[in-house]
């Protein structure tokens, strides 16, 4: 699973999964772009595309089921009541998480904020158990150089309202974790340890263990940001150890509008809220209210409902293709693009250069060309990709450019999609007279 | 192929040749503008004579529409009265939000010069900030620089 993978040029292996079978199943891949050109979609990292089944699901509880769940006692309150727990239900499963651990928000972003705003709220709670974790001066807040802005601006914020310090584990040179200083970054005064499992511009697979041991040690909540992984890799609460796991709905073939906070129960019980109001409350008097247990107490208002289902379908649709087999079939493209980039005079990929410990997320360089430009160049030619910072400005400034042109891969990429890419970076450099 | 709509031979000589590029002195003013969703930065110093553009001085990375956009208005205001700069400023903006209309960039050409090469890019909004961005710096500028030569006062 971990060895680079070549193979000479027109002789390609199968692939894990069924290309042509998958991409039927996507209404949006039958379109064309920029006069007749077929849609080359190498941006689902920052967004996936639906399959059928995911619209049909939110569609089927619109025309059937429609009714605020946990609210009223009529046949639909009590049907959409249902349809929402028993998708919490699947979703849960999906990461090893009993139900009751799982708590929706509206993205990866929400369940961060809320898990920021629980740790500064927590300071000034009236309920003692809800001041456990309090965050406050002298402590510690610990990220590393690799996250994307919605795990880093958080803490950022969080330690400005507390007083506490944000301290970070750097990168090396070949895009992966500096952890020559981990037991220095990591120590006793750090409340909590914020990472990502995999780099939404590096592609990098961090190895969590190690970080979660240390964090252990030293008795820090470990928060983990899966919103590039859960999507890609199979991902089990237990072993990973952590005390948050949060990812997004959109980013794994499900609606927007949907994000998931797993935490331990031990220690969501012991959070204060973020959002407060309706549905999360146990009493409410003029004077005061208390509050409901997890996950309610942290789903404020009524639900994203249909989104929910939606995200239920789309974890069903990948529990179908296996996450082993989404995992390999992405190793495997991946290794092919990495090889088809490497092929390309003036292309540098920022980044681990094989595919060890390294998921579907390729971000590089054109020698002479700023990658807004090459992106124009491959939309021309009907290619997607995404070109910027990616919402991880710290990275690209830690590699020296300005910003990169970022591929990355899903279930329905294939051959033909690398191809595409690496024959649009060549017109790119014929276009700007740079090769 | 549309890109050479967008990528007009004029654009690609500004962004490989820039004119006036490099930080000079004097300047009454030195703003520094970035563009936060894709990282591109330009800094940009103005500096006036009575209420003439004597010089436009800038540093910048960013894509060829970014880089071009600022050689091409480098050489529109250079001489201008500030008003007038502005006002040429005022007409780039309607050539970005004419959406590739050709009528509009007729009407515009005699005041915008080669800067009316940028038609094209008005049928791409996710660019047309890129072109926007030296004028809303040069915009900045003349305010700081107005207000340093000139407080209390209008020019």
């Amino acid at each position: 699973m971990t060895q680079t993978v070549s193979r000479p040029v027109g002789a390609h292996e199968p692939l894990p999964l069924d290309v042509e079978a998958i991409r039927a199943d996507f209404p949006i891949l039958t379109r064309t772009v920029r006069d007749g050109k077929r849609l080359v979609y190498l941006d689902s990292g920052a967004t996936s595309q639906k399959p059928r089944s995911v619209l049909d699901a939110e569609r089927w509880f619109y025309e059937n089921v429609n009714a605020a769940p946990h609210r009223g006692a009529h046949a639909l309150a009590e049907e959409a009541t249902g349809a929402y727990e028993a998708a919490r239900a699947t979703i849960g499963g999906f990461i090893g998480a009993p139900d009751r651990e799982i708590v929706f928000t509206r993205n990866t972003t929400e369940a961060i904020n809320l898990v920021a705003y629980a740790l500064s709220n927590a300071a000034t709670a009236k309920e003692e158990e809800f001041r456990t974790y309090a965050v406050g001066q002298g402590d510690e807040i610990v990220v590393t150089e690799m996250e994307h802005h919605a795990n880093l601006v958080p803490w950022q914020q969080l330690c400005e309202r507390t007083g506490a310090t944000l301290r970070w584990l750097g990168l090396t040179d070949d895009g992966r974790l500096d952890l020559s200083d981990l037991a220095t970054v990591v120590n006793e005064r750090t409340k909590l340890v914020a990472v990502t499992q995999q780099s939404n511009i590096l592609g990098t697979i961090n190895p969590l263990g190690e970080i979660v041991a240390r964090a252990r040690e030293v008795g820090a909540l470990v928060l983990v940001d899966g919103a590039q992984s859960v999507p890609h890799q199979p991902v089990d609460v237990t072993e990973l150890g952590a005390d948050f796991l949060v990812f997004s709905g959109h980013k794994m073939l499900g609606p927007t509008g949907v994000g998931v906070l797993w935490g331990r129960y031990e220690v969501l019980d012991k959070l204060p809220p973020f959002l407060t109001g309706g549905s999360m409350i146990e009493v409410v008097r003029m004077e005061g209210s208390t509050f409901a247990a997890p996950p309610q107490r942290f789903e404020a208002g009524v639900p994203m409902t249909a989104q929910v289902i939606g995200l239920a379908a789309a974890v069903e649709y990948l529990q179908g293709l296996g996450m082993d087999t989404v995992q390999a079939h992405e190793e495997a493209i991946t290794g092919y693009a990495l090889q088809k980039l490497a092929e390309i005079p003036g292309v540098t990929v920022v980044g681990p250069p094989d595919t060890v410990a390294r998921g579907g997320a390729v971000s590089f360089t054109v020698e002479g060309i700023h990658p807004h430009d090459v992106g124009q160049v491959l939309d021309d030619h009907g290619i997607a990709v995404r070109v910027g910072h990616h919402c991880a400005w710290p990275v690209v400034r830690r590699y020296g450019v300005p910003a990169t042109t970022r591929a990355t891969f899903y279930v329905h990429t294939g051959y033909d999609d690398i191809d595409a890419l690496a024959d649009g970076i060549r017109a790119a450099q014929k276009f700007f007279g740079t090769a | 192929m549309q890109l050479e709509s967008m990528y007009q031979e004029i654009i690609l000589d500004h962004y490989k040749n820039p004119h006036g590029r490099g930080l000079r002195e004097p300047f009454e003013a030195e703003v520094h503008h970035v563009n936060p969703t894709c990282g591109d930065e330009v800094t940009l110093r103005l500096h006036l004579e009575g209420d003439t553009v004597a010089d436009v001085s800038y540093e910048g990375m960013g894509c060829s529409i970014s880089q071009a956009s600022i050689s091409a208005m480098y050489d529109l205001v250079l001489g201008k009265s500030v008003t007038e700069a502005l006002a040429t400023g005022e007409d780039f903006m309607t050539l970005m939000q004419a959406k590739g209309d050709p009528t509009v960039a007729e009407k515009l050409e005699d005041t915008l010069e080669d800067a009316v090469a940028f038609a094209g890019v008005s049928k791409y909004p996710a660019r047309i900030k890129c072109a926007l961005m030296s004028w809303m710096a040069l915009k900045d500028a003349s305010a700081r620089a107005l207000a340093t030569t000139n407080p209390g006062g209008t020019p």
